[in-house]
């Protein structure tokens, strides 16, 4: 049965940072990344391997912002959107560290996020690990849709692969952010074929994971609902559903819900149709602008759930459902002193 | 050649709709269209479509179908059974080489460049 | 949870629409430029002497050329997001098809890169034209020998 876990010694988020390419430098966020390449190529030779140095390089600014060594660190958990997580195991074996590869499709960021803060509790001996996310637009494209030069036309539903990667250094230490407790989400059906409609595809593990979690939270307490990247489409459907079905406590949760999706990207002169995706959406919305908010103390209390659709190409093709998962974790400002 | 555009546009607003109106995936469009050429021609409309519009039909994809269904025709009339089976790839044999030899040669030359918004 | 119809509904009425008038606009206007092309070039060829049918021929291989070198320029998807059918029917469709896999599987290799995935997202095509040109050849074969 599904049950939150509230830590007694929270985890804290010592450090973070968020790299980006052309598009994301152009969006509203552009400044608060913490580096860009506009070439979208990070100095490498394919798209593929530009997706695993974005991740090595917000690892490494991580690590350089907190003056702390790669030795110090005693896991790291990471994933992107490629087959296999080669993106992750290539980009990051330079560092040394103990490596544990995940695939959660775009809900990684908070999936990590959650395995890191439940291995940081469990554990008497670790202190310190680490939660790299990384996708990019062109490799994705290549995986997923069709070739990068291909003139299709995309449909107003579809969402726009971020390039974009998040690293988040986690400790026991006491820090100004705080992951006070966390739930993983069911994997629920979303009753969409279409893969460029994702945000109704994860809608409803949003949904599922909100209500399941308010079910013994007073909404009143949270200054923000963030979710990963449903999108225009996704995001109304989450708030109609929240209004419609939970009262005067949805309403208020709608009244608060954001989407990383719908942060990203200008969309009033970058054409990204529903919103911005991938799990390099989540991880550099978080790590150039909300965890910065959480720091000084502008955002209290939030939810993070990053939505994952779960499918593959061959899974569309044979006509299944594309299915949705939303595990969550809660993020607390810790005044010092 | 204002019939040429009218024709072939609107092949293509016809192609347009049936993206925008239904479900299917525009591979699946692009290859009824070219099954409907191949109808057009073997039904005999293909022929006086392109006596009005030339490349107006010729150059959308239709054409590609109209081509194969005169050549699978020609093939059979000169050489029997055998033009069933070398009728259709000789009929499209020029479109096929050429984008398949630029299609190599600009691999060759130029490095993939990122979407952008 | 809601039931799958119910949510399937709420999709639909959530989900924006194309903006079909819009799109069949530009279909017109692109795909019947590109016709006029063809047109022109294929005159152009008849002018010097060239045959009528393979003056057409040499209209589509010109038109897939261009194709071709607008799709290397990475300009092609750039017209095709706003052209919509308009760029995909015609023949530059075809060649964009066949250009862009091949554009962008170098970095796997001339082999089992380019040379396996050409044709990913053009194969159909081909397949079901030869298909359907077969299955009209043995309608037409058949029609001759009882008829003619």
């Amino acid at each position: 049965m599904q049950k939150i876990t509230y830590l007694e010694n929270p985890v804290y988020i010592e450090s973070f940072a968020a790299v980006g390419g052309l598009e994301e430098s152009r969006g509203p966020l552009g400044g608060s990344f913490d580096l860009i390449d506009k070439k979208d190529l990070f100095g490498m030779k394919t798209w593929e391997r530009a997706e695993g140095e974005m991740g090595r390089l917000a690892l490494n600014i991580a690590l350089k912002k907190l003056s702390v060594s790669p030795d110090e660190l005693n896991v790291l958990v990471a994933g992107d959107l490629q087959n296999q997580c080669v993106a992750s195991s290539g980009g990051l074996f330079s560092f040394g560290i103990p490596f544990l590869g995940l695939y959660g499709a775009c809900s990684t960021c908070t999936e990590g996020l959650l395995i890191l803060a439940s291995m940081l509790t469990s554990s008497k001996t670790y202190t310190r690990g680490a939660c790299v996310t990384s996708s990019h637009n062109c490799a994705a494209e290549r995986q997923f849709r069709t070739p990068i030069e291909y003139g299709g036309q995309r449909t107003p539903t579809a969402q726009w692969t971020a390039t974009a990667a998040g690293a988040f250094v986690l400790s026991k230490s006491p820090s100004d952010i705080a992951i006070s407790a966390f739930m993983p989400g069911k994997i629920i059906d979303g009753y969409t074929k279409d893969q460029s409609n994702m945000g109704a595809a994860m809608a409803l593990s949003a949904f599922d994971t909100v209500s399941s979690f308010f079910s013994e939270n007073d909404p009143e307490d949270y200054d923000l609902i963030l979710t990963g990247d449903l999108g225009e489409v996704g995001s109304r459907i989450l708030r109609d559903m929240l209004c419609e079905k939970g009262g005067a406590p949805g309403k208020k949760l709608a009244s608060i819900h954001n989407d990383c999706g719908l942060m990203l990207y200008d969309r009033s002169f970058q054409d990204a149709h529903s919103g911005a995706s991938g799990c390099g959406c989540s991880a550099s919305v978080m790590a150039s602008h909300i965890l910065p908010l959480v720091r000084r103390g502008e955002i209290r209390r939030m939810l993070l759930l990053s939505t994952g659709a779960l499918m593959s190409t061959s899974s569309v093709c044979q006509g299944e459902n594309i299915l949705g998962v939303a595990p969550l974790i809660r993020i607390e400002h810790m005044p010092r002193g | 050649m204002l019939l040429t555009f009218i024709i072939g546009g609107a092949i293509c607003v016809f192609t347009q709709l049936l993206i925008d109106l239904t479900k299917l995936t525009p591979a699946r469009i692009l290859v009824f269209t070219v099954c409907l050429g191949v109808f057009l021609g073997g039904v005999g409309l293909y022929e006086p479509l392109f006596k009005l519009a030339g490349a107006g039909v010729s150059v959308p994809l239709i054409g590609f179908g109209g081509a194969i269904a005169k050549g699978v025709a020609e093939a059979i009339d000169a050489e029997g059974a055998i033009g069933i089976l070398k009728g259709p790839f000789e009929a499209c044999a020029a479109g096929c080489s050429a984008a398949l030899v630029f299609g190599y040669i600009t691999a060759l030359i130029f490095r993939g460049k990122p979407k952008r918004l | 949870m809601e039931r799958a119809s119910g949510y399937k509904a709420r999709v639909k009425r959530t989900s924006p629409r194309s903006r079909i008038l819009k799109n069949s606009i530009m279909a017109f206007i692109s795909g019947g430029t590109i016709c006029l092309i063809g047109e022109l070039i294929a005159r152009l060829f008849i002018r010097l002497g060239v045959e009528k049918s393979n003056a057409y021929i040499l209209a589509t291989v010109n038109l897939i050329l261009l194709s071709a070198i607008l799709t290397g320029f990475g300009v092609y998807d750039k017209i095709a997001r706003h052209a919509g059918a308009g760029t995909l029917v015609p023949v530059t469709g075809f060649a964009n098809a066949v250009v862009s896999p091949a554009i962008d599987t170098k970095s796997e290799g001339l082999i089992l890169g380019v040379g396996a995935k050409v044709f990913t997202v053009a194969g159909p095509v081909i397949l079901y034209g030869v298909l359907s040109g077969t299955v009209y050849g043995v309608i037409y074969y058949v029609t001759n020998l009882f008829m003619g």
